[in-house]
């Protein structure tokens, strides 16, 4: 009789315990160590004295000014005047404020040529502000012209040569007002010349300096249907641009935030997903450039909603194909979304690929309110890492806005849609002050989060992350954009045990930028594939290089390049350490 | 989440005087899969509409941990096995209202709803709600992977009518829609007053009993009959406390104040009544008092 009740006793004083267990496990995973590599924030003394100001909204909107208007801050990579040193574009969005345009002066310091070159005034009030700018050399002259999208009219600027920018915005034939937070470059159906999609947040009917009413918000918090259409620009070839989403079978008005295209299904197509906020993502097959078919739910990335702020794809396992990460929101005790590492299930492929979500079990689920994310070989050693920002308000350090919004959040449409019933912010954090995430890939199916062992240490609300190698010696340097907070540059110090390649690429029957076209490395029995992308994470791009690291290998045994043309390029064992410039072959 | 219906059985079976019909016994108490049966119904409607796919191996998880659970627990501590339909309901409870991006807290929970049935007695009776006690539990201990459900089922309008219609004709055929009823007007009206002292308005201090997944607690986890009180005025009694607990924790600005207030006033409604009882009857302790 006794033992009946012993037993149960002392199952359940087990059972409680557990979550103290697994928590004492998760720590004891995260060893401290040697990671070959280390970050030092340098923006300063580089020469980069950059601030970032949210805008000022309808004043209807003030109760929750910091919530609405808390995103804008923007970083691209982009070597503007092809002097072989890659440049920084970051937006501002205070209205009025001045965009800016890092030089890379090659001596490891840069300086503000916006002003220059025409591409600092560009938040004129009545006219919206940026939220983000994409690069790429759409009409193939060899210089890169850039996007800049906004919370208002996007603006299109063509590159005269790397000394100055035209605005052809009227010319291009792009619509009058978007409140977009998203747009890539890519060659949707491979005729050379680079095509163009744009993501609506908000409808695009929303002035949010001049609003009618305040019913504009989403009507739900994770199925919103609500928000800004799809765009995608048929670049016509003569600086026209033709607007072709539905007709291709792009139909959403969803809440996008992030885009990136790839061709997932080696068909020689990118195929497009895009993360939404307020909902599932989506994920558009390409039919050999003829339309679009979203199969969210087929391959599995469709349904579970979350709050989708990044988009970037990366070859996590060296198994040749990609994996799409996808970040949201987790709020210790509040929201634990956590965020999705999409991976191709084994044995699918083709039309039939499916994904299935193992942020969890590769140790890359928990960052917070998550923003922008960047896979990239941090360390050289062969793999891809992740780094992570993270952060959404950063006010009173002690009071949180959460129960009032987690308040609001889950009522009825007709509640929720309506700011007007959001409780104010009043000077109270929402997830702020956090911790970034640099994820170094073991290899062996594992993440580990090293950024406070490599020098990542910032607590400032993170936006949109670009990683390039800024002195062209084969370390991956970070830049991070923070809303209301500073540019940040992390140099990147890198064992010199490891070895690196980079491949400068240039197309010729294919888009100049090179965009879509995959090169896939064998080394050392191992084999990784990158593709040349026109945008990735949040609201960020990349540098427009591949960079490969190669941990000690002696040699590559062979690359292999994928034109976007068709064109199949080999290269036997190219040198290492060093940035090979590759032309397409005609 | 153990629902009302099942313990209600005896006192409906007692008010059916005439024959019913084959419907009418269908949606009887005397039909214990009934609680399982509209439960799921109602998972598979947010299934369908809004497919939760990949929630569901989670489900699926608790569900099982629950019945194996109540099985070895019921065996051991009874000697046989119990009917199932209440873990059942335990499980499915837990699987719908957490959260996790893993796995493991969804077989936890449902372990620690089943096990505290067993543990947590006073003369024969279990305060607490399982599965209330056991989201509660996992929301203090494992707040870094675990959370409740508030808005999984979207915001709009007819599933919030789904959960409406069969929770109204649950509550109602085992006779405890005044419970729902009390709450709900007290929820309403402390909405009004904490509208009033935030300054937030009505609109946004009565949000979040609009939402779907806020019902099932109101429909189903401040009814069971097993962790509430008996007389049908200290029913409605409680479910005004619950009402208070919840706004004075809400103004605390506690996000998980609904799963708090039922945890703070629920044992102590029923203790107060153990006392009040054995203070004329002593109540004779069985192996058979343990619930199913």
């Amino acid at each position: 009789m006794r033992i009946r009740k012993i037993i149960p006793t002392a199952l359940f004083i087990v059972l409680l315990c557990v979550p103290l267990a697994m928590r004492r496990l998760s720590a004891h995973r995260q060893e401290t160590g040697s990671y070959g590599m280390s970050f030092r924030e340098s923006a300063r003394e580089s020469g980069i004295d950059f601030k970032h100001a949210s805008p000022h909204l309808d004043r209807k909107l003030d109760h929750i000014m910091q919530q609405v208007a808390s995103m804008g801050a923007a970083v691209s990579i982009v070597d503007f005047d092809k002097d072989g040193f890659d440049d920084i574009y970051v937006t501002n969005s205070g209205e009025g404020s001045k965009n800016a345009l890092y030089r890379n002066q090659g001596d490891g310091t840069f300086r503000d040529v916006a002003e220059e070159v025409g591409l600092a005034d560009v938040n004129q009030p009545g006219t919206g502000v940026s939220t983000g700018a994409v690069w790429g050399d759409y009409d193939n002259d060899g210089y890169e012209d850039v996007l800049i999208y906004k919370w208002g009219k996007p603006e299109l600027y063509h590159n005269d040569g790397g000394k100055h920018f035209t605005r052809v915005t009227e010319q291009a034939g792009l619509p009058g007002w978007v409140n977009a937070n998203t747009a890539i470059w890519l060659d949707y159906d491979n005729d050379g010349k680079l095509d163009l999609f744009l993501g609506g947040y908000y409808p695009e009917g929303v002035d949010l300096w001049h609003l009618k009413d305040t019913k504009m918000m989403p009507d739900s918090f994770e199925y919103a249907n609500n928000g800004g259409r799809k765009y995608l620009f048929h670049n016509l070839g003569n600086g026209k641009f033709e607007e072709v989403s539905e007709k291709l079978g792009i139909h959403s008005n969803r809440w996008a935030l992030a885009a990136v295209a790839a061709d997932l299904r080696g068909t020689g197509y990118p195929d497009l997903f895009i993360a939404n906020d307020y909902g599932v993502s989506e994920l558009y097959f390409n039919d050999q450039g003829h339309g679009f078919r979203e199969v969210g739910k087929q391959t599995g990335v469709g349904y579970a909603p979350k709050s989708g702020m990044t988009a970037a794809v990366g070859d996590v396992l060296n198994q040749g194909n990609f994996g799409i990460y996808v970040s949201n929101i987790s709020e210790e005790g509040v929201l634990v979304q956590g965020n999705n590492l999409w991976m191709p299930k084994a044995g699918t492929s083709g039309d039939g690929l499916k994904y299935e979500n193992l942020a969890n079990a590769m140790g890359v689920e928990l960052g917070g309110w998550s923003f922008g994310a960047q896979f990239g070989d941090l360390n050289n050693d062969g793999l891809m890492d992740l780094y992570v920002v993270n952060g959404n308000v950063s006010l009173d350090r002690n009071r949180t806005y959460w129960y009032d919004y987690s308040k609001v959040a889950g009522g009825n449409a007709a509640i929720i849609s309506d700011a007007a019933n959001w409780p104010p912010l009043n000077g109270r954090s929402l997830s702020g002050y956090q911790q970034k995430r640099v994820w170094i890939n073991d290899g062996a199916g594992q993440f580990r989060e090293v950024s406070q062992f490599v020098g990542v240490t910032d607590v400032y609300d993170g936006r949109s992350i670009a990683l390039a190698d800024f002195d062209n010696n084969g370390a991956l340097d970070a830049v991070v954009a923070n809303q209301n907070g500073p540019l940040l540059l992390y140099k990147n110090t890198v064992s010199p045990a490891n070895q690196w390649v980079e491949f400068e690429l240039k197309g010729t029957r294919s888009n100049r930028s090179a965009i879509g076209t995959q090169v896939t490395l064998y080394w050392n029995g191992q084999r990784q594939i990158q593709e040349v992308s026109g945008g990735s994470g949040f609201c960020a791009q990349n540098q427009r290089r591949l960079h490969f690291g190669l941990g000690k290998a002696t040699q590559v045994d062979r690359v292999e390049i994928r034109w976007p043309s068709g064109k199949i390029q080999n290269l036997s064992a190219p040198a290492l350490n060093q940035i090979h410039k590759i032309e397409e072959p005609s | 989440m153990t629902p009302g219906i099942t313990a209600n059985a005896t006192a409906v079976a007692d008010s059916a005087k005439s024959k019913p019909s084959a419907l009418a016994r269908f949606f009887s108490i005397e039909n214990r899969y009934l609680p399982p049966m509209l439960i799921t119904l109602i998972l598979l409607v947010g299934q369908v509409s809004f497919g939760l796919l990949e929630s569901f191996p989670r489900t699926v998880l608790a569900i099982s941990t629950s019945l194996i659970v109540e099985s070895i627990l019921s065996r051991l501590v009874m000697g046989k096995f119990v009917n199932l339909a209440s873990a059942y309901i335990s499980g499915i409870s837990v699987g719908i209202l957490c959260r996790s991006p893993e796995y493991w807290p969804f077989a936890l929970c449902a372990a620690i709803s089943i096990t505290s049935k067993y543990v947590i007695r006073w003369r024969g009776r279990h305060l607490w709600n399982p599965s209330n006690f056991a989201i509660c539990a996992m929301l203090i201990l494992a707040p870094d992977v675990f959370t409740t459900l508030s808005i999984q089922w979207g915001n709009t309008f007819w599933p919030m009518m789904v959960v409406w219609v069969v929770g109204c004709l649950i509550t109602w055929r085992v006779d405890r829609i005044h419970i729902t009823g009390v709450y709900v007007a007290s929820f309403v009206f402390f909405a009004l007053l904490r509208g009033f002292i935030t300054g937030h308005g009505f609109l946004a201090e009565v949000a979040p009993i609009t939402g779907p997944m806020y019902q099932l607690f109101i429909f189903f986890m401040i009814t069971d009959p097993k962790t509430t009180v008996r007389t049908k005025k200290g029913q409605c009694l409680v479910a005004f406390l619950i009402a208070i607990a919840e706004m004075i924790l809400r103004l605390a600005q506690n996000i998980h104040a609904p799963y708090y207030a039922l945890a703070i006033v629920g044992p102590l409604a029923i203790a107060t009544e153990i006392w009040w009882t054995s203070r004329n009857k002593p109540v004779v302790l069985t192996r058979q008092s343990i619930p199913a």
